[in-house]
């Protein structure tokens, strides 16, 4: 198959990665190398059984609807690469 | 010949060798191979301080088999005030606030580690060769790779630095390198380790495990490892197997289901020989050897480079620089700020996967890529189920080939995918798989993979000691 370059901007931008006209034309070619390999699936017989999302088909765990997780704000903000006054600081968003 | 876990303990408790001792010969030990770039951190503050508290605690009577035991984490499991990179620039200076599960339960053990393990980076390789800290050297040939994603732990192990190192398994990261570098390694059932605290690539199916010399010392440190955790909700709430007692159980009445499509057409002559011989051996300490068929294992490198990337594109959006992680200067509005982040932080197989994971998962394509994948990941699981009806474990070669040349298949992506034919339908059904030495082909190590049913952990470490009694692949090491 092949996957034209407004396709790549988009999923591109989908997963916020940059990919620049000049990049644009190799990553596709590269993909489509990958997609190709994953369409040897469309020649298996595969209709109408059920997809497995999961090894174990368990019941998802409940717990009890209590406070577990004490206030580690300080030690989790000082990790971020920019943070000012308690919260996490990022370029404008409104104007 | 290095020293087993067991061994290690007796000395330690005999006083014939302290903690400290261990941990300092370690360390000088990892120092010295430093051509083979198998450590992101070292970290000798930090271990010889947990050897010291070893030393006391075994002074004190502590009978735990791994105290005062040196090993290394691969550099995905979390450690508290201990860099933890997962081999990328996007975690270059990142320190966690808290240990992985997995670590605390070495600390409680009294295991003393010494550092971080290199590794591909967010784990996605399968040659080492993807590391922001630069490819390992494959101690047998420095100019082959270790393996991968868990290269670094391989290689420490195999080069006799440490006798033991965690590693994760989500295509068949533990077992191919194990293989690779002539050492054992175990991939135990999905669930039965805490993945918690563990940097995750693709949930449903990454695995943490262990590489060690011998399935007896793999079956003293899985023990220490494994358990359940309610922090992780798809940790198997369900009694541990003593791995250790259960090493006796011979291989007398053993089932083994030979998997012709492992010996397709990718697989070197020598590689087959040295399996089919190591089998021949199997049978000779009383196994019967039955033919098996998978007959979807050709639908399990399509099926997993559709379903791993999916997983990855979704588990790796939670990096976008603005909690921690790398972060590009001077950003000019948000999306500036995630899209320059992620370019910068991340490398090339990790962008890839994560283009075709958001590919397989985006409107138009999800039903022909990802849902037709998990149809695929189904049919594979039930071939299992349908040969563990007759035999009580399936065979074949780790890996089609040896370790190949540094060099060799980064700029083929699609090759190195192929590397993965033997070892990736397992994490699709789940099941719990160990590689161990079985000879050499062109004087490189060969690993024989055997396979379990779910949770038979115990038969699948039984059945590799059973082989190491019997044979000396195991104790081969490399030429310093």
């Amino acid at each position: 198959m092949s996957i034209d370059t407004v396709t790549i901007a988009r999923i591109a931008r989908l997963a916020r990665l940059p990919v620049d006209a000049r990049s644009a034309t190799q990553t596709a070619g590269e993909l489509a190398r990958v997609l190709d390999l994953a369409g040897q699936l469309a020649q298996a017989p595969l209709d109408g059984v059920a997809p497995m999302a999961h090894p174990h088909a368990q019941a998802l765990a409940w717990r009890a609807d209590a406070v577990t997780e004490s206030d580690r704000s300080d030690a989790l903000l000082a990790l971020a690469p920019d943070a000012r006054g308690g919260l996490y600081a990022v370029p404008k968003v409104l104007g | 010949m290095a020293s087993s876990i067991a061994q290690l303990a007796q000395d330690l408790r005999a006083r014939k060798a302290s903690a400290t001792e261990l941990t300092q010969a370690a360390l000088a030990r990892a120092r010295a191979r430093d051509d083979l770039n198998a450590f992101i951190t070292l970290d000798a503050g930090a271990a010889l301080a947990a050897a010291q508290r070893a030393d006391a605690t075994i002074t004190a009577g502590d009978v735990q088999p791994l105290a005062g035991i040196p090993f290394v984490h691969k550099d995905i499991f979390c450690t508290n005030g201990i860099r933890t990179t997962c081999a990328s620039r996007m975690l270059e200076n990142f320190v966690p606030p808290y240990d992985a599960a997995v670590v605390e339960r070495l600390d409680a053990a009294h295991a003393v580690s010494i550092g971080k393990a290199n590794m591909d980076e967010f784990a996605m390789g399968s040659s080492n060769e993807n590391s922001h800290f630069g490819a390992v050297k494959n101690p047998w040939d420095a100019t082959r790779v270790p393996g991968g994603s868990s290269g670094g732990s391989a290689a420490a192990v195999a080069a006799g630095i440490v006798p033991f190192a965690t590693g994760t398994d989500t295509g068949g990261s533990i077992r191919q390198p194990a293989a690779f570098c002539g050492i054992t390694g175990i991939k135990p059932t999905y669930g039965r380790v805490s993945r918690y605290g563990m940097i995750a690539y693709a949930s449903s199916l990454d695995c943490g495990g262990v590489l060690a010399r011998s399935a007896a010392d793999c079956a003293q440190v899985l023990g220490a490892m494994a358990g359940h955790d309610a922090r992780d909700a798809t940790s198997v709430d369900r009694p541990r197997e003593d791995y250790v007692a259960a090493l006796s159980t011979t291989l007398q009445g053993l089932k083994i289901g030979i998997a012709r499509e492992y010996f397709g057409a990718g697989v070197e002559p020598g590689v087959a020989a040295a399996v089919r011989a190591a089998l021949a051996q199997c049978e000779k300490l009383g196994a019967t050897l039955v033919d098996v068929s998978l007959p979807n294992a050709a639908l399990a490198i399509p099926a997993y480079y559709v379903i791993a990337p999916a997983e990855a594109s979704s588990n790796l959006a939670r990096y976008d620089g603005v909690r921690y992680g790398h972060r590009c200067g001077d950003p000019k509005t948000l999306e500036d700020l995630y899209t320059r982040s992620r370019g910068e932080g991340f490398g090339v197989e990790v962008k890839r996967r994560i283009l075709v994971g958001t590919y397989a998962l985006s409107a138009g394509y999800y039903d022909a890529y990802y849902l037709r994948a998990q149809r695929a990941r189904r049919v594979i699981a039930n071939d299992f189920v349908e040969a563990f009806g007759h035999v009580d474990l399936i065979a074949g070669p780790t890996s089609p080939t040896v370790a190949f040349k540094l060099g060799e298949k980064t700029s083929d992506p699609l090759a190195m995918y192929a590397a993965d034919v033997n070892t990736v339908a397992v994490n699709l059904a789940g099941l719990p798989a160990i590689s161990i030495p079985a000879g050499f082909s062109e004087d490189l190590p060969v690993g024989l993979q055997l396979i379990a049913p779910a949770f038979h952990e115990s038969r699948l470490l039984a059945a590799a000691h059973q082989f190491q009694l019997a044979t000396d692949w195991h104790t081969r090491s490399p030429r310093a």
